[in-house]
């Protein structure tokens, strides 16, 4: 039992980032702006989040800190996107070369501004958002262990994400709109939908997410932040692709990916695995491989969004 | 005719460079705002250090920036390569360090092989095992329909965890946490440039590179190998119909690709450099790097070339920089912002072209009228 709630609890720590990272990323390709700049953003979002955090803590702490540190890193990460948007949608530049410049400014700025006010890059904060026990629900037994117990109020924020854009993409007239305007945007703009303006919508609510999603990854597994996010941008970008830009396969995705990585990094606390003789990186190694094997057999019907990466241009059909 | 055609090609040619000076001069003017922003006091003394980059700091720093320029060249030929049939090979760090541990492997073990060739099977061992790494996205894309980008980021961190356990059971140097230096005949040979140019540890590296440089410049613009693989990656479907055999086409571009990247893993670490093979958990730099500096030459070999070095000179100014109260990560920065206003000069770009064409048009009319 113990080591199931430890399993469950580790991998949404893993999962949640990467299906919030995800979810946004699929706003943006579905409105048809690849978006390789997650990593970047993520970096972006978790910096402003994390300074803010490490300002404010004096004055206020808990769960009321890290929901502001949440809009604030939504606020960064969708600005920051803008950027990306702007080359891509207006410019009709190669979405690429804006992903990778936004890539490699963000976690040099995050140390640049670090270092020209402190002497280390890092930024320590005082984890104040761990909940021990979610009241009423983690006295309920089995399932009060597995999910409420020893968990932060990000991880149900991240489930809650996916409901609203699960709906918002399948159920709504916007998501309908954004769909058809990575699919086909010539005939999306002769009934009259304004390509330019979803598209913008569409990269700014992944720049939104996946600032979110930089600061949910930090705050379970870290006490400072050193301007990086280990790669979980490019790993969301998979997921996403994994998950075949779909909601619900995006979910699977993710937590297959979480679960994997649970059993990578915390093999030593799973009696099973710990009696296996194999070398720590053989572990490490097991999401990754286990991805591969799974896209080499699932991936023979993979769509992706039929015009995601090509620039919209009004005057051509 | 085809002088008309070719002339259009040479303004072409210079557009391209016009914009990339442009986006090099707008990425250079953030970088010495965001100097006198920070200290005003130093920002002059700190910009003239970036300007002089690894160029003007005399033959040690002529070295220095040269070694850095070797590996995120031959990425960069990897990336930019790849670009060109149609394939993004976000895959470069993991066919980097695969390809070096080979090198730093047969550098170290195979002492069976005769001394003067035992650097060139070195390199030619990170070749083949560069290639084999970038052939698997190359396979999974053409017969398994696996996005090749998604299967590169997973194989960066299989190759890195790999990497590192096959390191420290083969040839692992415990005090340090990296790998042992190779043995003599293995270090890829000076030819006296060490001594040239003083202080820095330059080999021929830099001259395998430019034979690649020139040799992928052959393949994409000269043959018709090169010219089936760009058509595949301009449209498929349309090849298949011309008759081009489209998934062999993934495989050999990804192939080659995946060996550019594996060489510059190796002539990185058999270079007499000082640098060893750390064992830590971050996908190699030099591998990513190829990416802006791929996108800054244009995907062109020889802009790629020039492009390395300029972001390797920039680099060394970066080191220098800490001299002053500021970060190398300014050059990160300016880099950043060069490649984003390289999306602005594209556009710039066309309209010059659009403008050109219009012209063009008039002149044939008014022939025609007269």
């Amino acid at each position: 039992m113990n080591t199931l709630s430890f399993v469950v609890q580790q991998t949404m720590f893993f999962a949640i980032p990467l299906l919030i990272v995800a979810l946004g990323g699929m706003f943006s390709e579905r409105s048809g702006v690849v978006n390789i700049a997650l990593e970047g953003i993520m970096i972006m979002g978790a910096f402003v989040s994390i300074l803010f955090i490490n300002l404010t803590q004096d004055q206020i702490s808990g769960q009321i800190l890290l929901l502001l540190a949440v809009l604030v890193a939504g606020a960064a990460g969708g600005v920051f996107s803008l950027l990306h948007a702007y080359a891509a949608i207006t410019l009709r530049a190669n979405q690429v070369i804006s992903g990778t410049a936004l890539n490699m400014f963000a976690p040099a700025f995050a140390i640049f501004i670090t270092r020209s006010v402190q002497k280390v890059q890092q930024i320590p904060f005082n984890d104040t958002f761990r909940l021990a026990k979610v009241p009423v629900l983690g006295d309920i037994p089995v399932i009060g262990a597995l999910f409420f117990q020893n968990a932060y109020i990000t991880t149900y924020l991240g489930l809650a994400i996916f409901v609203v854009a699960a709906i918002v993409i399948k159920k709504t007239r916007f998501g309908l709109r954004l769909r058809s305007c990575g699919e086909y945007p010539q005939a999306a703009d002769a009934v009259g939908i304004n390509v330019y303006r979803i598209r913008y919508k569409g990269v700014f609510i992944s720049g939104m997410l996946a600032g979110i999603g930089g600061l949910v990854f930090v705050i379970p597994t870290s006490t400072n932040f050193n301007a990086t996010v280990a790669g979980y941008g490019f790993l969301a970008l998979a997921v996403l692709i994994f998950g075949n830009w779909r909601p619900g396969s995006i979910l699977g995705a993710a937590f297959f990916f979480g679960l994997m990585k649970t059993f990578a990094s915390a093999y030593s606390g799973i009696p099973f695995l710990k009696g296996l003789p194999l070398p720590s990186n053989v572990y490490k190694m097991l999401p990754y491989v286990a991805t591969l094997v799974a896209l080499a057999f699932f991936s023979k019907r993979s769509q992706a969004p039929r015009s995601s990466g090509v620039p919209f241009d009004k005057s051509t059909r | 005719m085809s002088d008309l055609s070719k002339r259009s090609r040479r303004n072409r040619g210079l557009m391209s460079f016009a914009s990339s000076i442009i986006a090099i001069l707008i990425g250079l003017l953030f970088g010495f705002i965001i100097l006198l922003v920070s200290h005003p006091d130093q920002a002059v003394d700190g910009f003239v250090t970036i300007l002089r980059g690894g160029f003007f700091g005399g033959a040690s720093s002529i070295g220095q920036m040269i070694n850095i320029a070797v590996p995120i060249i031959m990425t960069g030929l990897s990336v930019g390569f790849a670009y060109r049939t149609g394939l993004f090979n976000i895959g470069t760090p993991g066919q980097f360090t695969t390809g070096a541990f080979a090198a730093i492997y047969i550098g170290s073990k195979w002492t069976f092989l005769p001394a003067p060739i035992h650097w060139v099977v070195a390199v030619l061992g990170a070749m083949l095992v560069g290639a084999v790494w970038g052939s698997i996205p190359g396979f999974l894309k053409a017969y398994r329909n696996v996005n090749e980008v998604i299967s590169a980021i997973m194989l960066n961190y299989i190759g890195m965890y790999l990497v590192n356990m096959l390191v420290v059971e083969t040839v692992y140097d415990q005090l340090r946490n990296q790998s042992r230096p190779v043995k003599a005949a293995a270090k890829i040979p000076t030819l006296g440039l060490a001594e040239a140019f003083k202080g820095s540890y330059l080999n021929m590296s830099i001259l395998i590179c430019i034979v690649f440089v020139i040799i992928v410049y052959i393949i994409v613009s000269k043959t018709t190998f090169g010219y089936e693989l760009r058509a595949v990656g301009l449209n498929p479907f349309a090849s298949r119909y011309a008759g081009i055999n489209s998934k062999r086409s993934i495989v050999v571009s990804m192939v080659i690709s995946g060996a550019l990247a594996g060489i510059g893993g190796g002539l990185m670490y058999l270079g007499q450099t000082g640098v060893f093979l750390q064992v830590v958990d971050v996908l190699a730099p030099q591998g990513f790097n190829g990416i802006p500096v791929a996108l800054l030459g244009l995907n062109n070999p020889i802009g790629i070339f020039f492009s390395g070095l300029f972001v390797a000179s920039l680099t060394v100014g970066g080191y220098n920089l800490q001299l002053f109260e500021f970060t190398p990560e300014v050059i990160d920065m300016i880099i950043a912002v060069i490649i984003y206003c390289s999306a602005f000069t594209l556009l710039f770009k066309n309209l010059m072209e659009q403008l050109l064409a219009k012209r063009k048009a008039a002149a044939v009319k008014e022939e025609e009228e007269r």
